[in-house]
């Protein structure tokens, strides 16, 4: 055989080589990507069909193109339940996410007495259903038997009504706080246990204190983690569904079908039982969800590069 | 014990050792501890509640005991309530979110291993998507997916509920993190030296050294359908194949609507208690994994 021959061959095999392994990653891949496209990408498609028909008590249904999503965009109610759900996410996820942060520098400085329990402790209701979780903030926002009304009483006040429509918005970001505080907290604490010991050091020897080590080293070095518990606190906030409905049992008066863009949608297809309209309320939610994301994530780029 | 042994982070160890000898601050832990308080006391009163008969529920302190001890009572009436229902939803519970989980979690191994191990065409482009849909929220594709379901006659079935849990994305991302980092390439190589094929590589290696990024994939795809409620509650009209979540919404309308009500407060305040118990006791258990797990992908993006 010449030179050139065994480069040929070589080559050859290296090329058939490369076929089979670049196969064996498809078959990897395909169970998932099958499921990927028959849950997530068939029906947000067949949302977006459904949207641009409407249906009529004679005749059936006809098509409309993008009537729908343009009336959505001019929907007061629609409209409503977004700035509702806009105050929601300018108040509550900065005090969710500063306390997580809080909490996780606190554990990651090693100034905590029994900080492996006090960590469980702050994760524990992640474990706990929203249905269930909401259940019991009920119970204890109720003027029956909570315990807040009752301290209230036994010192003479009148407990303020929790589940009045001045300040159910405030109660309703009081229990996805209590929820979700542990989970950002435990991603957070993560990142923090991977700074490199010597960046620490170098601080300390240049005196820094705590909250300097913090500030200047700690939050900067997990700016990713902290951006990724952003994007899926925006991702929670507007598709926030199971507090308002469960809590439209004990309070029906104060929060109504459309007080989150969410429970609008579902209100409209299972109550309404106008399929196409949800589906064009629940095209332009997640339109406005993917948006805000990237508005977020492209303004903690820009932070990180100025 | 497994619980409280175990600092997340492979650095940790160095990194406690040098953090031991650093004083504890009373300012801090006076803090830290009281937001710890403000995450446990909820809690405690669900606990102590689930333990006093309904009269003691309006007539006593929240924080203290009522004069009778009714936890087993109570206990019997959450099993025997309406023919005793809620073992079913229990069983229920357990069939989908552990069913769910654990597809999920085979499905992204599989795509996490091939995303990171090998090179193949479109592998960028797939990845941006498959990253990008995680921004998708879940309830938007509910009801088109109820709909599709509906004209396949999938609804008010188990898989009605199982099937669109299946699909993790921050599966994938996190596997395929957790893989760069703990399946050596020099490994694989010398399997291939030894005529393994790709895939009993990945069977024979790869899935061992990745098992506890599995289990952290595992479990947050368990609590995600364990806890969920949306997608039970328009897929499923039976009550019989309710998940907890759907079946004590349901109770717990019915003891606010008033119908028969008073005697029904403690039945749900003990059987939400009974219900958060598995999933606090598995997390405990199996801390040092998804903690090490978690670790691994919150740094990297």
């Amino acid at each position: 055989m010449t030179i050139s021959a065994q480069k040929v061959a070589h080559k050859r095999r290296r090329t058939s080589l490369a076929r089979g392994r670049s196969r064996t990653a498809y078959v990897l891949l395909t169970p998932f990507i099958l499921v990927f496209l028959a849950m997530l990408v068939v029906p947000l498609v067949y949302s977006g069909y459904l949207s641009m028909f409407k249906r009529t008590l004679v005749g059936g249904e006809t098509f409309v193109g993008l009537q729908n999503i343009i009336s959505v965009f001019t929907d007061q109610r629609f409209l409503e339940g977004v700035g509702r759900m806009t105050i929601f996410f300018v108040v509550q996820v900065p005090i969710m996410l500063g306390l997580a942060l809080f909490i996780a520098l606190a554990l990651d400085s090693g100034r905590v007495r029994a900080a492996r329990a006090s960590r469980l402790a702050v994760f524990i209701p992640y474990a706990v259903p929203g249905v269930v979780a909401t259940l019991m903030w009920g119970y204890l926002y109720g003027p029956d038997f909570s315990p807040i009304a009752q301290a209230f009483k036994a010192v003479g006040l009148t407990p303020p009504d929790l589940l009045s429509s001045n300040l159910i918005l405030a109660s309703m970001m009081n229990i996805v706080t209590w929820e979700f505080v542990g989970y950002n907290m435990i991603i957070m604490f993560a990142a923090l246990r991977t700074i490199p010991l010597e960046s620490l050091e170098a601080a300390q020897i240049d005196g820094a204190g705590q909250i300097r080590t913090a500030l200047s080293i700690k939050i900067p070095a997990i700016r990713q983690a902290i951006m990724l518990t952003l994007i899926f606190s925006v991702i929670g906030t507007f598709q926030l569904f199971n507090e308002p409905s469960l809590l439209s049992k004990i309070a029906p008066n104060v929060i109504g079908t459309s007080y989150t863009p969410n429970l609008y949608a579902y209100s409209l297809a299972f109550v309404n039982q106008d399929p196409n309209y949800a589906a064009a309320v629940a095209f332009v939610l997640g339109a406005l969800i993917m948006t805000v994301s990237y508005v977020v994530q492209l303004r903690g780029r820009r932070k990180v590069s100025a | 014990m497994s619980f409280f042994s175990t600092e997340p982070a492979r650095r940790s160890t160095s990194r406690s050792d040098a953090r031991r000898r650093k004083q504890t601050s009373k300012l801090t832990t006076v803090l830290v501890w009281a937001c710890a308080a403000y995450f446990l006391l909820p809690l405690l009163w669900l606990g102590i509640s689930s333990t006093k008969t309904n009269s003691d529920l309006f007539s006593t302190f929240g924080f203290s005991f009522g004069n009778e001890f009714a936890l087993f009572d109570n206990i019997a009436s959450v099993f025997t309530f309406q023919d005793g229902v809620f073992l079913r939803w229990v069983g229920n519970t357990v069939l989908y979110a552990g069913t769910s989980a654990l597809i999920a979690t085979a499905l992204a191994t599989a795509a996490g291993y091939a995303f990171a191990k090998y090179d193949f065409g479109g592998k960028a482009a797939i990845f941006a998507v498959v990253l990008g849909s995680i921004m998708i929220p879940l309830t938007a594709l509910a009801l088109p997916t109820y709909l599709m379901f509906s004209g396949m006659g999938l609804t008010n079935t188990p898989w009605a509920v199982i099937l669109p849990s299946v699909v993790s994305p921050f599966g994938v991302f996190l596997m395929r993190v957790y893989a760069t980092d703990s399946v050596p390439d020099q490994v694989i190589e010398a399997a291939r030296i030894d005529g393994s094929s790709e895939l009993s590589i990945f069977f024979r290696f790869g899935v061992p050294l990745m098992a506890p990024g599995m289990v952290t994939v595992f479990l947050f795809a368990l609590v995600a359908t364990w806890n969920n409620y949306f997608l039970p509650l328009i897929m499923l009209s039976d009550s019989a194949l309710y998940p907890l979540t759907v079946g004590l919404a349901q109770w717990q309308s019915m003891s606010a609507a008033g119908g028969g009500s008073q005697a029904l407060f403690s039945t749900v305040i003990t059987g939400s208690f009974i219900s958060i118990v598995p999933l606090i006791v598995v997390f405990l258990y199996l801390q040092k994994f998804w903690q090490s797990g978690l670790a691994a992908g919150s740094v990297k993006e």
